[in-house]
């Protein structure tokens, strides 16, 4: 599915690199956590890979699918089933959550060579993914995450996701600012999205997550590189005992 | 200072010079009055104050500079949806063949051209009053100018709850006209009216509009200024509000060598409300582009609200002018006026000039102004892409999401509709 090898980064404007050859294979269906102290690159990372300006590219290659991701723009990654759940989802007044959803879904679907989803069949649709995830009818027809509390802008970007029916899902930071309950309808809605062919990449800094969304593989990041991998057990290793010791093995 | 008092008189004398002034009928009284105060007053020039950001030279001159016929081609009419009455200018002429007949329940209608021969006195009372009275503290004397020489225009009296909206069309068939037009709409007590603007006029147009608004009475506004590149217009909105009524006012300005619109606002009854608004769209790439709003809202009575809403999308050159002013006089407490103009600078070419003026006489006001110009928000842009949607698009949707506080501004959820599919339009046709 996804396969990163050995990707520098440094930031566009200056001369400061932030991932220092990272390497990672996901495999389709299954679900990555990437676990890291702050400041050790995951967020550039999500960025780098759903090509957000501002970083350079200076060594390194990541591919969807066997399709080179550095060389499309944003928008064609998306359409090539790339997904980034942002860890502070962008308030657009004046643009209808739902003529946002139409226009991505209808975008995507041209992008692709399919045609356009009807109006009716849209509406069916996105009531439907809406209702799973608690979001009522008002929230889809106000402005796009414009006073929305921080719950509902995590659960607007999981509906997001369950409309575009994208291969990789990365998630950033989707926990920072749920309180437990919050975090559990949105781990429900990621987990019924799970499927053979559907991927995640889960960024977090807490176990707490990975209680609900189980993942198959625990990465841990560290100054731009993932110094370590193992199974669900690590992340319970880095709550118990924090980074101290991962980083210390590793030195 | 004598050095510019006598270019304004000798830009007064050569424009006099190249017009025919009407008689006028029952109006004569005023246009002769209009006429004393322009030659007082002479034609402004780039060193008066309020004309610094923009040079009147190309309104004030004695004829109209050549302007390109537009072909709309793909555009639909715009309100042709709507169940309305249109009256059709041709170049400032009034085509009564492409008109409706001017009958509709609650509303008289007629026209300044044949004002003698009709019993009009409600007009009398009216045409070139609101003009004379906004003509203070700020000069206007291209308003003036166009109440002496004024050819046609609607005269509108609402009677009642008018049965459809009145549309104004103007049309642009010559490249030389020259359109001096002065409308005069009076709301009686409870009355209500909806005025529809629509197209370019012709090459320069000169536009009046006063509007009486009566206690209680209401009036909604909303104007489309037309695509044509070469066109140049100067419009005034003068109007009066009595106790509890209400006057909103929408324009939608895109392309356009050359547009100044001004409203001069008179808040004379308590509880009264107005709002004006504008969105301006402006290419650099197709013509040069300049826009101006210049608003003047007088707070003369007691819990007045007041809202100006001016938006402005600059890409290529182009340049946004505002000046707005909110004057608060003594006694008029509990005023409640809110001023913002902004603009989206699409590329570094852009620039917008913001004059903004609050002069507040009462203590026990609400009374705030914001003025923001920047570029579009590079982390919603890759939001919207990230989620599929591509570059061109995604600005097309920031655009308007920069422009909806303006568009709310407007009650009629169908028109607003057509104006955001006219944005949309131009969008998709200005691109890059």
């Amino acid at each position: 599915m996804l396969e990163i090898k050995n990707l520098h980064v440094k930031l566009e404007e200056e001369d400061k690199v932030i991932l220092k050859g990272v390497n990672l294979t996901i495999e389709p269906g299954t679900v990555h956590a990437i676990m890291g102290p702050n400041g050790s690159g995951k967020s550039t990372m999500s960025y780098v890979l759903s090509g957000r300006d501002g970083y350079e590219v200076t060594a390194g290659s990541a591919t969807l699918d066997g399709a080179d991701l550095l060389a499309m723009a944003p928008e064609e990654r998306a359409a090539a089933g790339l997904f980034l759940a942002f860890q502070y989802p962008v308030e657009i007044p004046g643009v209808g959550n739902m003529t946002f959803l139409r226009t991505a879904v209808n975008s995507q679907r041209k992008a692709r060579g399919e045609p356009e989803i009807s109006a009716g069949d849209f509406l069916k649709l996105v009531r439907e993914k809406a209702k799973t995830l608690k979001i009522d009818a008002d929230m889809l027809k106000r402005p796009v995450n414009v006073g929305f509390s921080g719950g509902e802008k995590k659960r607007n970007e999981i509906l997001q996701m369950a409309m575009l029916e994208p291969k990789m899902c990365i998630l950033d930071e989707t926990d920072s600012g749920l309180d437990v309950d919050a975090m559990k309808l949105v781990s429900d809605g990621v987990n019924a999205l799970r499927d053979a062919g559907r991927s995640f990449l889960v960024i977090t800094h807490y176990q707490r997550l990975l209680d609900h969304i189980k993942p198959d593989v625990v990465h841990i990041m560290a100054d731009g590189r993932i110094i370590k991998t193992g199974g669900p057990e690590l992340a319970l290793e880095v709550e118990k005992n924090g980074y101290a010791d991962i980083l210390a093995e590793v030195l | 200072m004598a050095a510019v008092a006598q270019a304004r008189q000798t830009a007064l004398a050569a424009r006099l010079a190249a017009l025919a002034l009407p008689e006028g009928g029952v109006t004569r009284a005023a246009r002769a009055a209009a006429l004393a105060r322009v030659q007082a007053m002479g034609l402004p020039t780039r060193r008066d104050e309020y004309w610094r950001y923009t040079d009147p030279s190309s309104l004030t001159a004695p004829a109209a500079a050549p302007a390109a016929l537009f072909d709309a081609q793909d555009e639909a009419p715009i309100f042709a949806a709507l169940d309305r009455l249109t009256l059709v200018f041709v170049d400032g002429i009034f085509d009564p063949e492409a008109s409706d007949p001017l009958e509709l329940s609650g509303v008289e209608i007629a026209r300044l051209a044949e004002a003698d021969r009709a019993d009009l006195h409600w007009a009398q009372g009216l045409y070139g009053v609101l003009e004379a009275a906004g003509q203070n503290p700020v000069a206007r004397p291209l308003a003036a100018l166009n109440t002496a020489a004024a050819t046609d225009g609607a005269l509108i009296r609402v009677t009642a709850a008018a049965a459809r909206p009145v549309h104004l069309v103007y049309e642009h068939k010559s490249k030389t006209s020259d359109v001096i037009l002065h409308h005069c709409v009076k709301i009686e007590p409870g009355a209500d009216l909806t005025l529809l603007e629509t197209g370019p006029a012709g090459a320069r147009f000169n536009k009046v509009m006063e509007v009486d608004v009566a206690a209680g009475g209401r009036f909604h506004h909303v104007r489309v200024q037309g695509r044509d590149h070469d066109r140049r217009a100067a419009t005034h909105i003068f109007a009066r509000l009595a106790a509890g009524a209400l006057f909103k006012s929408f324009t939608l300005t895109a392309n356009g060598v050359l547009t100044r619109n001004e409203a001069v606002i008179d808040i004379a009854g308590d509880d009264a409300v107005a709002h004006v608004a504008g969105a301006a769209l402006g290419d650099g790439s197709v013509g040069p582009f300049l826009h101006d709003d210049t608003v003047f809202i007088t707070h003369g009575a007691e819990r007045g609200e007041s809202r100006q809403v001016f938006k402005k999308v600059l890409k290529h050159g182009a340049t946004g002018v505002f000046q707005g002013k909110i004057l608060v006089t003594p006694g008029a407490q509990k005023t409640d006026g809110y001023q913002i103009s902004q603009s989206l600078l699409l590329d570094d070419d852009c620039q917008f000039l913001a004059k903004p003026e609050l002069e507040i006489y009462a203590d026990d006001v609400k009374c705030s102004h914001g003025s923001t110009t920047g570029a579009l928000d590079d982390t919603a842009l890759f939001y919207l892409r990230s989620r599929g949607v591509a570059h061109d698009e995604a600005v097309g949707l920031l655009v308007l999401s920069f422009l909806a506080d303006a568009i709310a501004e407007i009650e009629n959820e169908t028109i607003q509709a057509e104006i955001v599919a006219l944005l949309e339009g131009w969008l998709a046709r200005h691109r890059g």
